[in-house]
């Protein structure tokens, strides 16, 4: 299959686009932390032999691990969602003033509409702040090109470059034209720390070069091919980028086009040149006017931008037709309420016993981010916060701190595994420092769940799949200073119900760890499903109260379905008449 | 040639990604210009998942919007009527018509529609078949996927042949004879 040059064409998701990109530009170092849309790059480059690629425990050690990759000389990256950059923006800054020795880059894929996210924040204002290039590509076909010339603008210029995707392009697939890796050699290291001791006297001088550089960028940005006027009908002429440019052509085939692919800097003579030559000038961008800002900042006036398209959500071809006073297609509707279908906790999931016995304790609970984030959904409403990675643990100091001693006898933190390796651990330093009398559940289902099975520390396993040392949580826990640790199994309401009261009711700090894997895991083997006798249910429906997507209610009696039902044996511990059973017992 | 829009929908965990996938690797095959949108992590645990296809000269815009899908491919009865009004005038809803309860049925805070099916033949051209019946003919529940693919081709010019090699790319070889079986079933299913 592989040759000289051009080698094949295959159908790619953004995500395996920009991977393949990697693998192409001779990338050698890849370190990221999972973070859905982001999460399949990082997985896909991990199948190149050719590839270093690993799971970091959060993106903050992602970007300095691929920063010191490339200082180090080998080209390098790492890949985050947009809420990931946050935890990472203290790196991102400062390898803006040291600049990179073998070319750097960094994936943010941001999620407008928050199909998988806590906020839909714009990451473009991170290019903007911390003075660093940005590239924005609108299909795979860009997210493979974009990802080899952002190595060659790094080297170049002497800079991380920000690639920033969005759901819809990840997520997204279309025909790529593949081709050869180029050379991955191992540039020199030499010692300088003017560029790389980032000290006051040193970053003085940095900042200087910070600035040419984004001047010169600028300059670029004036001619490069990934800004492209595309001339058609003057009378109507839009300033877009990414998907949105998709949206515009769509409903617009003919119109004028001012296509950036590189959305900072921003080149001001290609802008006022094309607002020149059109009559009506709009902007289109989802999320904040970026673009719009800095072309009325130039004078330019606009028919219109953010007033027109709205900042919150995502475009489509439907809602510009909608902005723009156009028809649209006309549509049946069903007529009747249609039940949403929220996402559940899976059938068998582990987490449902913990939550289950978190809300018969009416405790208050600081949550976190992870699939236990649904425990907050109908109908176990078991969760009082949920803000950031990490934030249960430190939430819990302030929380109870605040309220006094009634508090840390019914409030709670829950984090998962992956979760508390991510940003629990500092938390739980503080809890043990300072002295709070706090509990935190550890949820241990020994994966990264939520965003679709990745390693982690925890798991004993690396990106790879290479075996790794298990990092034991409890050891974690004793380290940071907890002396009350405890193991319990969540498919034992009663012993996980004794160890929650046990805890809340200690004078001194305490985490236990809920442990028990993933139920979609492979390894994890389901069990024959369970189903209901009914001639002893009495449809009293305590059963139900799980919020398990296996038990149903019928006839006035519930029903397993058997599809669905992995064989947990949460269900039975509910039942007081004995009326849920295996058939074959 | 204009744009054709598909849209597959159903609940989280059924195999709609993978049914979107075939329909991609037949139509990369046939030389079109095609564009898959899916939508990944949250919604994939048992919540309603929906992917688009589209496919022509040149697609544009990766999504489907309100009436503008040619097919609907639903792989539950509910998810036929949460999606039916992205449904283009003159399209066609093919529909499983197993029922899966979402949690607002399961807790009882709201009712599962009577006689979606009925509801939805009065206003668009509907084909439901009991999937999951077939698939478990052809030796899996987890077939339902490759019995409404089949039911779709039926309904286009492209060869059967080329959706087999579609299948024996996408599908893993252990699994293959089983996935064939129920595209046969679907493709040779009348109402």
């Amino acid at each position: 299959m592989e040759g000289d040059g051009i080698i094949m064409q295959k159908l790619m998701l953004g995500n395996e686009a920009v991977a393949r990109g990697l693998y192409e530009a001779g990338c050698r170092f890849v370190s990221s932390y999972p973070g859905t849309p982001s999460t399949e790059i990082t997985e896909f480059v991990a199948k190149y032999d050719e590839v270093y690629a690993e799971w970091a425990p959060n993106e903050k050690v992602a970007m300095e691990a691929a920063l010191g990759a490339s200082i180090g000389g080998a080209r390098s990256f790492c890949a985050m969602k947009h809420v990931g950059l946050n935890v990472a923006a203290d790196p991102l800054f400062t390898a803006s003033y040291t600049g990179v020795n073998a070319g750097m880059v960094i994936a943010v894929a941001d999620d407008p509409g928050m199909h998988s996210s806590q906020n839909e924040q714009d990451s473009r204002h991170y290019a903007q702040a911390a003075k660093l290039p940005m590239l924005e590509p609108a299909d795979s076909t860009e997210c493979l090109a974009f990802t080899k010339l952002a190595f060659s603008l790094s080297e170049t210029f002497d800079t991380p470059v920000i690639l920033r995707t969005c759901t819809r392009v990840a997520h997204s697939q279309n025909l790529v034209t593949l081709s050869d890796r180029a050379n991955d050699e191992i540039k020199p290291y030499e010692k300088n720390p003017a560029k790389y001791v980032m000290a006051p006297a040193n970053a003085i001088g940095r900042h200087v070069v910070v600035e040419k550089r984004m001047s010169a960028l600028a300059e670029y940005a004036e001619t490069c091919e990934i800004n492209r006027a595309e001339y058609g009908d003057n009378r109507l002429g839009f300033i877009t980028s990414g998907t949105c440019y998709q949206y515009v052509r769509e409903v617009f085939p003919q119109a004028s086009v001012l296509k950036l692919g590189m959305v900072n800097p921003l080149p001001d003579r290609l802008i006022r040149e094309f607002a020149d030559k059109v009559e009506m000038l709009y902007v289109v961008e989802e999320l904040d006017p970026i673009l719009e800002t800095h072309v009325r900042a130039m004078g330019i006036s606009l028919a219109g931008g953010k007033d027109k398209f709205g900042l919150l959500g995502e475009l489509s071809q439907r809602k510009l037709r909608q902005a723009m006073g156009l028809s649209v297609p006309e549509a049946v509707s069903f007529e009747e309420p249609v039940p949403p279908r929220p996402p559940v906790m899976c059938a068998g999931c582990p987490h449902r016993g913990l939550f289950y016995v978190l809300k018969k304790l009416k405790l208050t609970v600081c949550g976190d981010i992870g699939c236990y984030t649904l425990g907050s959904a109908q109908p176990l409403c078991a969760i009082d916060t949920t803000i950031c990675m990490g934030a249960s643990v430190s939430g819990i100091h302030g929380f109870t701190m605040a309220r006094g001693e009634e508090a840390t006898k019914s409030t709670v933190a829950v984090i998962g595994d992956s979760t508390f390796m991510h940003s629990g651990i500092t938390g739980l330093v503080n809890i043990a420092y300072n002295g709070s009398n706090a509990t935190v559940i550890v949820l241990d289902n020994s994966i990264t769940g939520m965003t679709g099975h990745q390693q982690n520390p925890s798991t004993g396993l690396t990106l790879k799949n290479q075996p790794a040392p298990a990092i034991r949580i409890e050891d974690i826990c004793r380290a940071a200073g907890i002396q009350r640790v405890r193991v319990v199994d969540p498919q034992d309401m009663a012993a996980m119900e004794q160890a929650v009261q046990e805890e809340l009711a200690a004078h001194q700090p305490s985490v236990i760890i809920s442990r028990r894997p993933c139920a979609m895991l492979k390894c994890v083997k389901p069990k024959p499903a369970l189903s209901v006798n009914p001639n002893l249910c009495r449809g009293c429906k305590k059963c139900m109260k799980l919020g398990c997507p296996a038990i149903v209610f019928e006839n006035g009696r519930a029903r397993i379905d058997e599809t669905l039902c992995v064989g947990c044996g949460l269900c039975p511990q509910m039942c007081a008449f004995g009326a849920i059973g295996r058939e074959d017992a | 040639m204009n744009t054709t829009s598909i849209m597959v929908v159903g609940v989280g965990g059924q195999g709609t990604l993978l049914a979107s996938k075939i329909l991609g690797n037949v139509l990369v095959a046939k030389g079109c210009d095609v564009k898959l949108s899916e939508v990944h992590g949250m919604s994939q645990r048992g919540g309603s998942v929906v992917t688009y296809v589209k496919f022509g000269e040149k697609v544009y815009s990766p999504v489907i919007e309100i009436g503008e899908a040619d097919y609907i491919l639903s792989f539950e009865a509910l998810e036929a009527a949460r999606w039916v009004s992205y449904l283009k005038k003159g399209g066609k809803l093919i529909t499983n018509t197993q029922k899966t309860y979402p949690m607002p049925v399961i807790t009882g805070a709201m009712a599962y529609p009577e006689d979606i099916i009925g509801k939805l033949s009065a206003k668009v051209d509907v084909i439901a078949l009991d999937a999951l019946e077939l698939a478990l003919q052809a030796g899996s529940p987890k077939a339902v996927n490759l019995v409404l693919i089949g039911v779709l081709s039926a309904m286009t010019d492209i060869p059967e042949d080329a959706w087999i090699n579609a299948i024996e790319n996408t599908v893993p070889p252990k699994f293959l004879e089983m996935n064939k079986k129920a595209f046969a079933l679907g493709r040779s299913y009348r109402q």
